[in-house]
């Protein structure tokens, strides 16, 4: 392994590890800092503190917040909730899904530029249906203004 | 010029999401500039960000207030600053054309505000404001002049039940926590809120997040905890923030930490965020998560009360129950009793949604008949199109009809219907929605957010999803119904945890009151509502067609066939009946039947 | 002792009982199959659900602590239906391969299906899909029979320490498996294996060789280190081809990877099956039979002692034997020669 890599993971030991925080702490961690959580750093991580690797895998793979491939620049995040479903979020993910060209299984484009996802309400309702762009929420969607919008990330 | 200037932003997840973040920059510049012209107006204006107020879809709204005469504006956007400062701060002459309309009064004045009283007034990253409308005096009322089973009491008499969907007595949960002999005892909130259609939680941690941590206090002080933890979702990064903001702004007033209130009682509060899965909001699942484990439930007994977080007595309340703690406090348990029905006391917040007009956050008094929220606050259905139902309590809830539209919206009332409150969101359905497609959306839901562990659940909400769609595809057979019916039976009876033992609500209530449209589905092989494409025929009206050329675009299996500039049409036999079309087209001109 | 009634029966359990422990001491049956009293209870496959008076819905057995006049109902309709549903449910998703499943006649699935009667499943849909990942040299993995009881999880961290399978994934598509889903590197103890109430877990070597119902059994003890844990032996036409080891003994049916699996060497060629004597110096050993062999050692250690005292002899035994045959050897060494030089590699 890098040493600059594991100087992070020592970094993020200390922060967390260090003043009791448990391993889920650890992953959105290592995710924040690489983007999604690599094998490497578990085994890294289960060799410093003697928690077996099992655990954080159970972990990861239980939340889907974590993810174990990387993702793109930019993450869509189409939100799929009850109102946002009544009020037509499946024509919103349709519409981005053919305006990025992404196959029916596919979550990230080829050029690694967007990663599409959806997620169980962002709890802004009232202006659904909702997208949320990085950090950005972007409210009264319909499939017209979600290209227009996407498109600008492009740049 | 007489009288102080204050500007309110809303800056909600609604409000940002908006443009607020630009308004309020606008009028920060706006200020500048005409400071230089003008310092005396400049020196007398306050500019606030404030939390949600309710109704985001009108934001961006500001409110403009001269000498305590407050005006509000809806929908305003960064280029709309210049003049509301030209003309309404300097020249205090508000802009009548942009103001709120009549449905924002009416929205507002149907409602019973204690847990939102304060939201969209103060500026939730300000302990300053807080104390201003008398914060933290509940806290010290409580610690340093009342005794941990007076607290108890008080919250007993008061009447207050759990708003995290149970709707358990809470003051009976702290006796039975405090019951316990223990060297730790934790107190966690639980702003986990996963349900996929309310937002309440996630409005009050933004809109005011001392009056949450204020409730911890109180809770922490009477059932002896030391030490508290907020779990909160990630995918509500603002409240996180604004959270932060407040533990911090406590810890330096010494409102947290050790040595309360100046008194002997110590206690901080610690922020764990969720990681994505929506059984973390039940009890022990939570516990298990703050814990560093996989979010799988355990059977009760014991009881978090008295075996919880690392096996120490441990009180889990929701983030509106905390919320409630403080003013009951301070204003007495049979202030608060004076509120509600006989059986549920105080008010509930709402996320009031779905196919309706005024779609929003609101307070009621408990006991509140559905046809007022819906019609009065609600404003009606939107589009003049017709009720249907309305569902609440999200996943584990169910769908009310038409008929019961006087029902009284409390724990018991949601509950003789064969739904529930939930955490109290409420999504309202019209013509246009389809009961099996709804059931369906919720069981899509919920088996992927099973954890896996207990086999009804695992299994049984898989199947039943798979039976629904079966039903929406055209392939429903004779006799699916009961199966449905004894599937969701015997889920609900031997699940697990809260998960699977509701997950089958949304099945067997819309069997119960919408059976016709199963059996459309069935034996017709229609879909009354005209949602579940695959039972649906789509073509194309020649005469709204323009010919542009979309729909046949957007097929993939390329069944649309036109010349350009005249109008299209639908090879049925190569339809897929995937909708594309439909979305596409801009004028109306394909139709599904 | 808390006193409660199971099925109009009266009971008395021990303080801190179950409400399936209590059952089991009053030979009352409730199904179960994610339970195994050596292991902290999971309440994951809702067998065991019990009635309790004052309780508004039926509660696990084998997770509900037993208390001081409880009124418990194991069996009626109700109780019936939803188990008969949770096995049909759990059949659903599962290949119903009995015919060839190493585990058939052992197999709580199977015996509850059978005890159903389920034949036809209302609920065929979709099943769990596994790719395959089986290089290691003793456990073969079938995760498409796993029933997520748990008890491979939990016996490899609670009794094992090692974790080194775990849950993976969540609801339908939920998985035990090591850590990325790669091929099993651990122990090899067994553990996972000898608990697995289904076909999911066995050991390679055990494929295709008659199953267990197929064997006579016997019981002793392992050859390969001091700690002498129990063994069952399991022979067909006169070769091991499996061993246990029962939860009642004092090893509490755990092995460790030689004991399981390390059985070969019984039928190997290679191995002794007489005794060898070398009649001349210099000379190749040669077969001998059992009472020529132990004369001549006699004779031989009669006539040392005799010339030489009875210090003269000093006798060597190994850990390997078992208590009985140690104490034996030392009895004859003390007794019969008449020297305490007797030791072993764990000393007397
Ligand atoms: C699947 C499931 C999800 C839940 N989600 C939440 C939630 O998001 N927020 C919440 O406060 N309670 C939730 N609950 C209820 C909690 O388990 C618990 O009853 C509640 O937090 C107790 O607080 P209260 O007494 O103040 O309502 C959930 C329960 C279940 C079974
Ligand atoms: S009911 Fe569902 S979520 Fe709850 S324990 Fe069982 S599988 Fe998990
Ligand atoms: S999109 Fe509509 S108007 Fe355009 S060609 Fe298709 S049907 Fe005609
Ligand atoms: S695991 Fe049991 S039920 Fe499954 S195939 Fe094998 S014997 Fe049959
Ligand atoms: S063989 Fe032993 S160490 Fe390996 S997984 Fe099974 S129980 Fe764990
Ligand atoms: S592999 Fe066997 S022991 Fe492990 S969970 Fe599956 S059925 Fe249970
Ligand atoms: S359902 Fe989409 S924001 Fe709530
Ligand atoms: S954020 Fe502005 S009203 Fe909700
Ligand atoms: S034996 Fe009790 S739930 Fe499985």
């Amino acid at each position: 392994m890098e040493t600059q890599m594991e100087e992070v993971l020592e970094g993020i030991y200390q922060k967390t590890v260090a003043h009791g925080d448990n391993i889920i702490t650890v992953l959105q961690e290592i995710q924040n800092a690489f983007g999604y959580v690599q094998e490497e750093s578990v085994n890294w991580f289960s060799a410093r503190t003697s928690i077996p690797a099992s655990k954080f895998y159970g972990v990861i793979t239980f939340y889907s917040q974590f993810h174990l491939t990387p993702r793109g620049k930019n993450i869509i995040t189409v939100c799929s909730g009850t109102v946002c479903h009544v009020k037509g979020a499946s024509r919103i993910i349709s519409r981005i899904r053919e305006d990025l060209k992404l196959g029916e299984d596919k979550a990230t484009t080829k050029d690694m530029l967007f990663t599409l996802e959806s997620v169980n309400c962002v709890g802004a309702c009232s202006i659904a249906p909702v997208v949320v762009i990085n950090e950005k929420v972007y409210g009264k969607m319909n499939p017209e203004k979600i290209a227009k919008t996407v498109k600008t990330y492009k740049e | 010029m007489n009288g102080e200037i204050i500007v309110n932003v809303c800056m909600g997840t609604g409000g940002i999401a908006a443009g607020a973040e630009m308004v309020m920059k606008a009028f920060e510049e706006e200020f500048a500039s005409a400071g230089v012209e003008n310092a005396t107006v400049q020196s007398r204006c306050k500019l606030h960000k404030v939390g949600c107020r309710g109704f985001c879809a009108k934001d961006v709204l500001v409110d403009i207030s001269v000498g305590g005469e407050v005006s509000t504006y809806q929908f305003i956007q960064p280029e709309m600053v210049k003049r509301l400062v030209k003309e309404h701060v300097i020249g205090q002459k508000p802009i009548k054309e942009w103001m709120a309309g009549e449905d924002y009064h009416v929205f507002h004045d149907n409602q019973t505000k204690i847990i939102l009283h304060d939201l969209g007034k103060i500026n939730p990253e300000s302990i300053d404001d807080y104390l201003s409308v008398d914060g933290y005096t509940a806290a010290r009322k409580a610690l340093t002049t009342m005794t941990p089973e007076e607290v108890i009491v008080t919250v007993k008499n008061s009447g207050l039940r759990g708003r995290g969907g149970g709707g358990f007595p809470t003051g009976l949960k702290w006796s039975l926590c405090a019951a316990n002999e223990a060297d730790q005892r934790y107190v966690i909130c639980n702003a986990d809120e996963g349900d996929p259609g309310a937002f309440m939680d996630r409005s009050v941690v933004e809109g005011n997040p001392h009056a949450v941590v204020e409730g911890m206090i109180i809770t922490a002080y009477a059932i002896g905890a030391t030490l508290g933890y907020v779990y909160i979702r990630a995918e509500y990064p603002l409240a996180v923030h604004r959270l932060r903001i407040a533990l911090d702004q406590a810890r330096e007033k010494g409102f947290l930490g050790k040595n309360l209130f100046g008194g002997t009682f110590d206690f901080d509060i610690k922020i764990k965020l969720g990681a994505g899965a929506f059984v973390c909001g039940e009890e022990t699942a939570l516990i298990a998560s703050i814990e560093g484990e996989r979010g799988m439930p355990r059977a009760k007994p014991p009881f978090p009360a008295n075996k919880g977080l690392w096996g120490k007595p441990t009180i889990i309340n929701n983030v509106e129950t905390l919320a409630n703690v403080p003013p009951i406090i301070s204003k007495g348990a049979e202030w608060f009793a004076s509120y509600g029905s006989e059986k549920s006391k105080g008010t509930k917040v709402i996320a009031l949604t779905g196919k309706i007009r005024n779609t929003g956050l609101i307070e009621i008094p408990m006991g509140m008949p559905l046809n007022d929220i819906i019609f009065k606050i609600g404003g009606g259905i939107e589009g003049d199109k017709l009720f249907k139902a309305v569902q609440t309590g999200g996943p584990s809830g169910g769908c009310i009809p038409q008929q019961y539209i006087d029902l009284p919206v409390d724990y018991e009332g949601l509950k003789s219907v064969g739904s529930m409150m939930g955490s109290g969101g409420m999504v309202v359905l019209d013509e246009t929605d389809c009961m099996v497609n709804i059931a369906k959306f919720f069981l899509t839901f919920t088996q992927e957010e099973s954890c896996g562990k207990c086999v009804p659940c695992r299994i049984g909400t898989k199947r039943l999803l798979e039976i629904l769609t079966r039903i929406t595809e055209g392939n429903g057979r004779k006799g699916d119904i009961e199966l449905l019916q004894e599937l969701a039976e015997d889920v609900r009876d031997s699940s697990l945890c809260g998960l699977g033992m509701s997950a089958p609500n949304p099945v067997i209530s819309t069997i119960k009151y919408f059976r016709h449209e199963y059996e459309a589905h069935i034996n017709q092989k229609k879909c009354p509502a005209k949602v579940c494409n695959k039972l649906l025929t789509f073509f194309i009206r020649p005469d709204q067609c323009v010919g542009c050329g979309m729909c046949a675009k957007a097929c993939s299996v390329k069944a649309i066939s036109g010349e350009l500039k005249q109008p299209h049409a639908i090879d049925n036999s190569l339809c897929i009946k995937c909708g594309s079309c439909y979305d596409v087209c801009k004028f109306n001109a394909v139709i599904k039947d | 002792m808390i006193n409660l009634t199971i099925d109009d029966k009266k009971i008395e359990a021990p303080d801190g009982a179950t409400v399936l422990e209590a059952a089991r001491l009053a030979r009352i049956d409730i199904p179960t199959l994610c339970h195994d009293p050596r292991m902290k209870p999971f309440g994951a496959c809702r067998l065991c659900i019990v009635e309790i008076g004052g309780l508004p819905r039926p509660v696990t057995s084998c997770t509900t602590p037993a208390t001081e006049g409880m009124v418990v109902v194991t069996t009626n309709s109700k109780l019936e239906r939803l188990r008969k549903t949770t096995v049909e449910l759990l059949l659903s998703d599962h290949p119903n391969d009995c015919m060839v499943c190493i585990q058939a006649g052992q197999c709580s699935l199977q015996e509850l299906a059978y005890r159903y009667g389920l034949r036809e499943n209302r609920f065929k849909g979709a099943v769990r899909q596994h790719n395959r990942v089986d290089n290691n040299p003793f456990i073969m993995r079938e995760q498409d029979k796993c029933v997520l009881c748990g008890l491979c999880v939990r016996v490899c961290d609670e009794v094992e320490g090692v974790a080194a399978i775990g849950f993976a994934n969540r609801g339908f598509e939920s998985d035990i498996c090591p850590p990325f889903k790669k091929d099993l590197d651990c122990e090899f103890c067994g553990q996972c294996v000898a608990v697995c109430p289904t076909g999911a877990l066995s050991g390679k070597m055990w494929a295709g060789q008659p199953r267990l119902e197929q064997t006579r059994s016997t019981e002793t003890t392992c050859t390969y280190c001091g700690c002498g844990c129990n063994l069952t032996l399991h022979t067909h036409a006169d070769k091991v081809v499996r061993v246990t080891s029962r939860p009642d003994n004092h090893n509490r049916g755990w092995l460790c990877v030689k004991g399981r699996f390390g059985y070969e060497f019984i039928a190997s060629p290679e191995r002794l099956t007489t005794p060898l004597i070398r009649r001349q110096k210099g000379g190749p050993l040669e077969p001998a039979g059992w009472d020529e062999t132990l004369d001549l050692v006699a004779s031989r250690l009669t006539a040392i002692r005799d010339q030489h005292g009875a210090d003269a002899v000093a006798g060597l035994a190994s850990a390997r034997c078992t208590n009985e045959e140690n104490y034996l050897f030392q009895k004859m060494f003390r007794a019969g020669i008449g020297t305490n030089n007797v030791d072993h590699c764990a000393r007397y």
